[in-house]
Formats: C-alpha cells, structure tokens, sequence
C-alpha cells in the first residue's frame, strides 16, 4: 500500500492499475449493495479521471474506461433513473462543451452565444417531431414518428452548422472581446426570434413551447427513458471525442491554433482567416445541433427558456474550468460544472434540509437550504478561479511547445538573448 | 402616432444616460485591464439597494420628512458610493487580483461566480431585514413639467443632469489630473508604467473605486426612477450597458456614453412603433433584436465601435 | 505545487461528496431498494394496522417524503417561495396526525429554477427516491409539462399550485393535477366581467413573453374579440425589466378603456405605475399573477383600482380565513400571499389523498400507485379555501374564477363570474 506516490499522483500518470481497478470495483460494488448512495455514484464516475491518470499503456486505459461507460455504469447504476438522467445530462454537456472548445479553446473566438446552436438543433427536431410543422407545411404529415430520430441527428448537425456559417460571416471583421459581444447578440437575437416566431407564421409555437416531442424508436421500440439516452449520449461522444482529437493535430487544428496565437503571423504563413475560422464556428456549432436533437428528444419538451444567455456562460465556464484547448480537461470541467449543479448541489440541500428537519441546525424559513444552491455555485467558481486558473487538466500543448522551442539547440544559437532567460528561469 | 414622438424621445434619453453612466463601469475597467468586469451589473444593483435602504430608514426615522429632497437623495448617493466602491476594491482585491497573470478568459470565471454571489447575498439579506426581496423606496422627485406635447418627469432631468455630470467629471478627471495620466499610462503599457514609478496596483484599485462608485451612482439613480428594484436587476442592465460600451468603442469615454444613449432611444422607438409599423406582425418584443442587429451592423462596418479610432487614449 | 492543489481539488470534491454519502445514505437507506422496505415493513405494520391510530411502537415510523417543486432561486423565487412555505404549512399542521399513524412525513423542498432542465432533473430524482408519493408542483407551465412526463411514468401523482397554461391537461398524463383555473377559463371570465360590468370598449393587451402570461393575453383576447371589443394592440415586454415607457407610450396614446396584462405582479405593478404616471385612465386588468400584496407595494398610490381575476375567493374577508393569516405569519414568519393559499390547499388536497389511499391500504405505507388513484378521485374536497373535485384530465372542476378589485390600498372580493 505504501507505494502509493502520493506526490505527484496526477502527474505524468503515475497511478498504478491496481489502485484504479480496486477503486472502481469497491465503488460499483457500494453502490449496487449500499442503496444507491451518491458518494458510490461520484465514486464510480470519477473512476474516469483515475484511468486517464493511470500509469499502463494506452489501450489498456481505453478498454477500462470504455468498460466503465458501458459496462459498469448501466449495470450497477442503470435501475436507478435519476442517476441514469444526471449520467446522460453530463454526456449532453460534455459534447457541449467539447464543440465549444473548438471556438474557444482551439480558435481562440470567444463566443457568448453558442447556445444559439444548441436551440436550432432542438428546434430542428422539435418543430417536425410534434404536430407543429403542420401550421406551415400542408398535408398533415407531421409529427414524424421517433424513426426519423436517426436522421435527424444528421438534420441537427447540418443546420447549426449552417448558422454557425450564417454567423461566422458577419463577425470574421470583429476581434477579440467585440466578436465576444456580438456572438452574444446573435444568441440573444435567435432565442427572442424562437420566443416570438409564433406569428405572423407559426413556426416555433413561441413561449408555449414544443410538446409532446416523439422519443426515438428503433425497430418500432421506444426507446424514452434516461437508461437508453445515456447510451446514445454516450455514442455521440465518442464520435465526437474522436472527431476533437482527430481535429487536433489534424492541418486544420493546427490551423486554429494558430491563428489563436497570433492572427498576422499565420496569416502571413498562408493560412485562410477566413476558411479556418468558418471552419472552426461550423464544426462547433454542428456537435451543439447535434446534442441538441438529443435534448429535444430527451425533454419531450422544448421552450425558448432553454436556452437563454446563462446557458451559453455556464458552457463557457466548464470550457475555462476545465482548461481551455485541453480535451480531457474540458470533459472534467462538463463533467464537474454538470454534477454539481443537476446533483451534488441539490444532494447537499436535501442533506441540510434533512438535519434541519431533524433539529440538528435551525434556519428561518428565509434561508432554507434548497435555496443555497446558486450561492455555492458562485462560490465555487471563484475558488476553482482562483485554485486552479490554468483549469482542472490544463493544455499541454501550448506551454510544452514554446519550452521545447526555446530549449532546442537550434532556438539557444538564434534566439540570444531570449534563450538565456528561458534557460535561467 | 407622431405625436407621441417627443415623449418616446425623451424617455428614451432618460434610459439611455441610465446604460450610458454603467457602460462607464465597463469601460473604464476594461480600458485599463482589458478585461469584461461581468460583476459590474450586480454592483450596480448593490448600489440600488444600499441607495433605497439608506432612503427607507431614513424615513423610519421620521427624518425624511422635513429634509430637502435634493439634501437627501445627495446624501443617499454619497453613501451609495462609497459602499460600492469599496465592494468594488474588495472584489478587484480577492476575486481579480491573484488572475491578473492567469489566462485572459479566467477572470471572467471568478466574475461570473461573484455575480452569483452578490445576487444571492443581497436577496438573502432582503429577505430576512424586509421579507421580500422585491423593495420599494420612497421616490423624491415626483413632480413633472407638462408641455403639452410631452411630459418631463423632474426624476428624468435630475437623473440626465447627474448622469452628464458625473461623465464631464470623469473625463476631466482622466485627462487633467495626476492619477488621470496614472490611468491613461497604465492602460497603455502596465511594465512601463511600472518604471515611471505609477503604483500599478494603486491604480487599478482606483479604477475599480472610481467605476463601481458610479456604478452604485447609477443604482441610487435607478431606483429613483423605477421605485422597485430587485437583486436580478443587475445582469440585465449590466447586458445592455456592455452592449452601449461596445458600440460606442470599449474602453472610450465618449463612446460609452454615445452608445449608452443610442441603445436607449433605439429601444424606446422600436418598442413604441414596431407592432403599428408593421402591423402587428412584429411587436415590441423585438427591440432587443433591433438592438443587437444595429450593434452587429456598426461593428461590421467599424470594428473597433463608434468611436474606435480614439481608441489609443483609452481610459 | 502543481501537484499539492491537484490534490486539493479532488480531496475537496472527495470531501462534499463524503458529506452528502452521509445524507445519500441516510436519506435512502430507510427505503431504498424501492418496493423492498414496503414488504419488510409490512409485517410489522400489519401488526399495529388493527388500529391505525394507535401510534406506532415508538421510533419505527415509517418515512414519507412529500415534494415541492418550485422556484426557489432567480427571479421568480418570490412567488415559488410562497407556494412552497404555504405546502410546508399545511404539512406541518399534519404531520401528527400522520404520526398517530405511524409515518413520518417531511416536507422534500426542490428548487426547479423556473427552469424545464432542472424541473426534469429534479423530477428523475424525486421518481427515483421510493419514499416521495406525492409532488406538489410546479409553478410554471413550461417545467410542469416536461416533468409531468417523469411523474407520469412512474405514477407519481403530482398536484400543480399554480401551472394554469391550458396544454399540460390536455397531454392525457393520469399523474397531472391541478387546484388552479386554465388560462381559458380566467382569460375569458376577466374578459366577460370588463365587457358586461364595466362596458369596456376597447382593449391594448400587454403580456410578458411567458407561457402564462401569453397564453392567458391569447384566452382574454379572444374572448373580447368574440364579443365585439376593438383591439388597439397586443404587445410583448421582457419579464425583469423596469423600464416599460415605450409599450405604454403606445398603449396610452391610444387611449383604450382597459389595458388587459398577462403576466405575474413585479412587471404588472411597474406597468401600472408607469401607465398611471403617464396619464392613463382606463382600466388596469391581469390574471392570478397579479394576486399578491407586493403588486400594490409596488404600484403604490397607482394600485388603486387595478382588477385581476383569481381563483382564492375572500381570503380576509371573513373571521376565519383573518386567524389562518395571523397562524400562518406565527408558523412561518412569513405573511401568507394568495400564492400561500394555492401552495396550502394543494398540499391539503395532496395530504387527503394520502389518508385515504393509506386507509384504504389497511393502515400500511400504500404505494405511488394507489396514492395516485385516491389523489385522482378527490370528489368535492373542501380545502381552507379552495374546493376541489378532479375530472378526468385532472383539472379541477370548482376551479371558480373570482373578480378582485384594490381598494384603498388593500385588495377587496368583488364577485363570483358566473
């Protein structure tokens, strides 16, 4: 047991195998013999972030978290719907936040309307899974049943990517933080259209919303419990984390780093401002329309409330938390931001509420703990600011990089100067 | 319809002196850290409810009678000030201080957590000192002029006069006075502002001190004006107001204060002519949009704002 | 360094987490496993069911957890907060009568945020914990239809306070229910009242861009229309602003007889201010929205005569319901809103079900099932102040619309709209 190196136990991945596999049986076992308790559940989905830190090759690592995800996760967690729901919320936030990355992280375009894309997607599905389409489409045809789910999924992806065109258009002359407000303005601009697109033609019901959206069906099987979304949640991911990846290192990612680095400088190496930034604005919208399909499907319901300007900060903030640019550092920072506010936080009041009802402490009816949850949240993130300001899992790449650069031999002879003060530090 | 236009006018003038002084905030912050001070909006809350309770217990006190409305509201926003600029330091101080090295996005994280905090605590607060979180001060000025055509609340004059004051005030204060220059020399180059001997960190706390200060100001004015304030008021204003910042070319006095005005009368003529111009199709709730679009356009053609070529005399 | 605060973080998420193990456990471990502490627990209740009221040997009671779902942050948390104060009331009033009977019942408070994301999360969790039977919930429309959903699978028997938006009975869900009148029957009783009582001529509706206050404009408007009145216009503000100058601008320069608003007290008391100060003199109308105290704080010396329909009948008007205001300020130390009385009466309503689906039980905890059942048939249930039988839907049919009218500074009973 004393081999645990305590130091630097997240670093350079030094966990051993053992300790995570021990971690994960004890936990799944907690949690299918102790009731279900929460601590079991985190346990079990933190497990997550002790594979990536594990210290065994690559693949190894691959098949215990895929064994986790797919495995583990439904069989000890899967009866247990609201877990199932928090599960797939995370896997909706996750991809959110992985499309968000792209702009943010990668591009370096801060953008405070990326929920726009979200909303078309969900409004994508919901206007022709309900008995919407019909007040402009003739013919009685809708709503479509939940087979046409699949395609849709295809549906969403084309049309956000398309506003995230019909947005990158516009704003590719504005920089920095006045491309921050306009993307905020274009946001706002679609969620008061979505609210009041219910005349002169009604298209989007307005603030009545969309319902009943049909569930997805697959072989004449409904598939409209939070169990099967964890699984097509969980599908989209994958394919999205790899698309990330892929991405990365990719001429295109790379591309975008670029130009987040300095604007004139790729530019002057030949690379089109223009074409990579539409890139970038399309392919993060496109993860956002997808999931938003997903959304749509899930909630039966859709309304502009939905998708208001918190919820392009809250996306914002898991991508900062986690750390900007860095993959695994934005799924924790969706991970963390989306268990803390669809459960942790809400376990937690439910916990004071429980000894306040038990005479343990007392509080006046104005500060009843089910209405902390805000609070603690805004605590949270100022701590986590101020903790851990390079985010939870910060980007290699982009502090490695410029080391190696002014460490190489090649750099010492060219660079003078800067190389000695590199060196010094 | 035309004869309702001078009133439209000047309501929203009124409005926009009101985005135009918490655009201020944003600028000035932003002018010297590059950096969008998201907590700015909820101080200007604080400063609303600290205006009104000062006014409400004055008034318990039975001192409000007597007192010359003009001696009391000046009272109020002295108070006011000095509150929120003090919050504003303590916050520059705990929340943005230890980030000023971090990466340029994460400041913004701990000022969206203040904002949430802030919001929280003045609700809590509220709720237990009064009960509800919704207050209604005691208003000072409600006479108004009658011209015939229009009516001029006396609370629209006080609050455009001050408004107006307290830009003349600030400008001059930037570009005439010796902390002025401070400012002006740290928002162009902080580590040779350093080297002239300017307290860096003196005056970015002085800039906090000075754009809450007129932040809390505006609240006082607000809260003059509406009656009713509640702890959410901030992050609306505080949208609109950046949005003014940004028209106008962030980081520019006149701009902030340009494009406070602009966003006020636009939104005061699209929501009193949209539905009877277009019949109805597209009602008042579209002002925001005609908002953000004239926003979009003016950034289009002038990336930098309205006023961005003055943008090298930043703050 | 890098290390030591990587630690940090996670011993600290590790920490929160092994505090809430503490409730998780605690909080489940009296029922968890779902139908599996009803059995164990059979046996020994089915001892002491020969007598229901005699209490349970001490100690062994058997938990019950009853949910609110309302807004309690943001800017709604106002109205979610009375509801959920006046629910917590009605089940403190009870909660011996429960113990005589060998349960322990608590109040389960969420907060939904006035948001369908957190509504639905919130909803999976209540669905997933054996010991809630019963929702009391939600307040607005938008959250109560995604959420009746859950309940509805898991025959959760829900009883919304105040939801009024037409469609969420209309979905077919056994589990909805409600003790409030549907937008189509206030909207046009209020329109009926201002046609036929004050011979109102001309109406500018002004509605706040929500499910609520749009839907119930929608219902007024057309009942106005029907009955001939012109229509000067029809106008959408955004809910949190103060600054309404330019919408009323419009209305007042048309000078109509009443200015119909669809929404909730905070913008509905500016409205009127700001109407009133720019020389209007017509009639000021709203829904249920409008029922609190805060709207004439709010409105100040611009209140008077603003009329809003509602579904509460005299509350002070009588000896009666002035001691229940004067007990639930003693209790809560809070004042009782009219948003207090429909969280009250819906909990009474949720609470009689519960009697008699555990009477009907044999003195056992009964399941969501027959809860549902017993909640479904209330028949001519009298609650402090509502009366309360479901139809098939789930909507009440007593759901009476009554005029209210601010007079001198105080909201004063009007009449009944037949």
């Amino acid at each position: 047991m004393a081999k645990i190196p305590v130091k630097g136990f997240f670093k350079d991945r030094k966990i051993p195998l053992w300790f995570t596999i021990v971690w994960v049986i004890a936990f799944s076992i907690a949690l299918k013999v102790l009731d279900q308790s929460v601590i079991a559940f985190m346990g079990v989905l933190f497990s997550i972030i002790f594979v990536y830190y594990t210290d065994s090759p690559k693949w190894m690592r691959l098949v215990l978290g895929g064994a986790i995800l797919l495995l583990i996760i439904p069989l000890v967690a899967g009866e247990n719907r609201y877990y199932m729901e928090v599960a797939s919320q995370v896997g909706i936030y996750v991809a959110m936040a992985l499309g968000l990355n792209i702009v943010v992280g990668f591009a370096g375009l801060l953008d405070l309307g990326y929920v726009a894309f979200f909303a078309a997607g969900a409004y994508a599905y919901g206007i022709f899974a309900t008995s919407q389409a019909n007040n402009f489409i003739e013919g009685n045809l809708f709503p479509l049943s939940g087979e046409w789910f699949w395609p849709f999924l295809l549906v969403g992806l084309l049309v956000a990517a398309l506003f995230g065109i019909l947005l990158g258009l516009p704003v590719l002359r504005v920089k920095g933080d006045y491309l921050a407000i306009v993307t905020l303005g274009f946001g706002e601009i679609i969620r008061i259209v979505f609210n009041n697109l219910d005349k002169p033609v009604n298209i989007t019901n307005g603030p009545q919303g969309l319902t009943p959206i049909a569930s997805p069906e697959l072989f004449g099987f409904a598939l409209n419990k939070p169990f099967y979304f964890y699984f097509i949640v969980l599908f989209c991911i994958a394919l999205i984390v790899l698309a990330n990846v892929r991405f990365e290192h990719s001429r295109l990612g790379r591309a975008w780093i670029a130009i987040r680095e300095d604007e004139l400088a790729a530019q002057s190496m030949g690379i089109s401002l223009l074409h990579t930034k539409l890139a970038a604005f399309a392919t993060g919208a496109s993860f956002a329309g997808v999931v938003g399909v997903i959304f749509a499907a899930k909630q039966t319901f859709i309304d502009p409330t939905s998708f208001t300007l918190m919820e392009s900060f809250s996306i914002l903030v898991m991508v900062i938390l986690g750390g900007m640019g860095s993959i695994p550092g934005v799924v924790l920072g969706a991970a963390f931001v989306t268990v803390l506010q669809v459960q942790l936080l809400k376990e937690f009041s439910n916990f004071l509420h429980s000894l306040q009802a038990a005479g343990v402490i007392n509080l006046p009816s104005q500060l009843d703990p089910s209405k902390f949850q805000r609070l603690i949240f805004g605590l949270l993130l100022v701590l986590v600011a101020l903790f851990r300001p390079n985010g939870l899992i910060p980007a290699k790449r982009n502090k490695n990089d410029i080391d190696a650069i002014k460490n190489s031999p090649y750099a010492r002879e060219k660079l003078g100067i800067l190389s000695r003060s590199a060196s010094e530090k | 319809m035309l004869s309702m236009l001078p009133q439209v006018l000047i309501d929203g003038l009124t409005l926009g002196f009101m985005y135009a002084v918490v655009a201020l905030g944003y600028t000035m912050v932003y002018g010297i850290l590059e950096f969008i001070n998201f907590a700015h909006g909820e101080i200007f809350m604080v400063g609303a409810f600290v205006g009104t309770e000062v006014l409400l217990i004055t008034d318990s006190l039975g001192a409000l009678e007597g007192m010359n409305p003009f001696v009391a509201f000046l009272i109020t926003l002295i108070i006011s000030m000095a509150i929120t600029g003090l919050l504003g330091i303590t916050i520059e101080r705990v929340a943005y201080r230890p980030l000023r090295n971090a990466p340029r996005l994460v400041p913004l994280i701990s000022a969206i957590g203040v904002s949430f905090l802030l919001q929280d605590l003045v609700r809590f607060t509220e709720a237990i000192a009064r009960n509800a979180f919704i207050l209604n001060g005691p208003q000072l000025f409600t006479g108004k002029f009658d011209l015939g055509f229009a009516q001029i609340p006396s609370k629209s004059i006080v609050i455009i006069v001050i408004a107006i004051a307290m830009m003349v005030g600030l400008s001059l204060f930037i570009s005439k006075s010796k902390w002025g220059i401070a400012m002006r020399a740290v928002s162009q180059d902080q580590s040779t502002a350093s080297l002239m001997t300017i307290n860096v960190d003196k005056v970015i706390m002085l800039t906090f001190l000075i754009g809450s200060s007129l932040g809390g100001a505006t609240g006082v004015l607000f809260a003059q004006n509406y009656g009713s304030i509640d702890p959410f008021i901030g992050f609306i204003l505080g949208m609109k107001a950046f949005t003014a910042a940004v028209l106008g070319g962030i980081g520019n006095i006149k701009g902030a204060m340009f494009g406070g005005v602009v966003i006020g009368l636009v939104e005061s003529l699209a929501g009193a002519y949209m539905g009877q111009l277009t019949n109805g199709a597209f009602g008042a709730e579209y002002k925001d949009v005609i908002a953000f679009s004239i926003l979009i356009l003016v950034l289009l053609f002038k990336p930098e704002g309205l006023f961005g070529e003055a943008v090298k005399e930043k703050v | 360094m890098k290390k030591r605060t990587h630690l940090g973080i996670l011993s600290a998420v590790l920490a929160v987490g092994m505090a809430l193990a503490g409730c998780g456990g605690g909080g489940s471990s009296s029922g968890g496993g779902g139908s599996e502490p009803a059995s164990s627990s059979g046996g020994e209740s089915s001892a002491s069911s020969g007598g229901s009221g005699q209490a349970a040997s001490g100690g062994t009671l058997e938990k019950i957890l009853i949910a609110t779902q309302t807004p309690l942050s943001g800017q709604q948390s106002n109205v979610g907060d009375s509801l959920k104060t006046g629910a917590e009331y009605a089940l403190k009033l009870q909660q011996d009568e429960f113990k005589k009977m060998g349960f322990d019942l608590q109040l389960f408070p969420q907060d939904d945020q006035a948001d369908p994301k957190q509504g639905v999360t919130n909803a999976e969790m209540l669905v997933s914990n054996p010991d809630v039977l019963g929702v009391v919930g939600h307040y607005n429309t938008g959250v109560s239809i995604p959420a009746s959903a859950k309940y509805d699978s898991a025959s959760l028997a829900m009883i919304s306070p105040g939801s009024t938006g037409v469609q969420l009975t209309e979905e077919g869900r056994k589990a909805v229910h409600r003790i409030c009148a549907r937008d189509d029957q206030q909207g046009p009783k209020g329109a009926k009242y201002a046609m036929e009582k004050l011979g109102v001529k001309s109406v500018f509706f002004i509605h706040d861009k929500t499910a609520y206050g749009q839907g119930l404009a929608d219902q007024a408007k057309a009942t106005f229309e029907k009955g001939g009145v012109q229509v000067l216009g029809y106008d959408g503000i955004t809910q949190g602003e103060k600054d309404y100058s330019a919408v009323l601008n419009q209305a007042v320069s048309k000078k109509p007889d009443m200015i119909y608003f669809g929404g909730i007290y905070p913008e509905g008391g500016i409205l009127a201010k700001q109407a009133r100060d720019k020389g209007f003199e017509g009639y000021f109308m709203g829904g249920d929205g409008l029922d609190s105290p805060e709207l004439i704080k709010i409105a100040g010396a611009a209140a008077e005569g603003i009329l809003y329909t509602s579904i509460t009948g005299d509350i002070s008007g009588t000896d009666d319901g002035k001691k229940w205001q004067e007990d639930y300020k003693a209790a809560m130390g809070k004042n009782a809103e009219n948003y207090s009385v429909y969280g009250f009466d819906a909990m009474n309503v949720m609470l009689d079900g519960l009697k008699r689906a555990i009477e009907a039980n044999g003195g056992k905890k009964p399941t969501r099932e027959q809860v549902l059942e017993a909640v479904h048939s209330t028949k001519d249930f009298q609650g402090k102040f509502i009366k309360v039988t479901f139809d098939e839907k789930g909507d009440n049919e007593y759901a009476d619309v009554f005029i209210w009218k601010v007079n001198n500074g105080k909201a004063e009973y009007v009449e009944r709209v037949e």
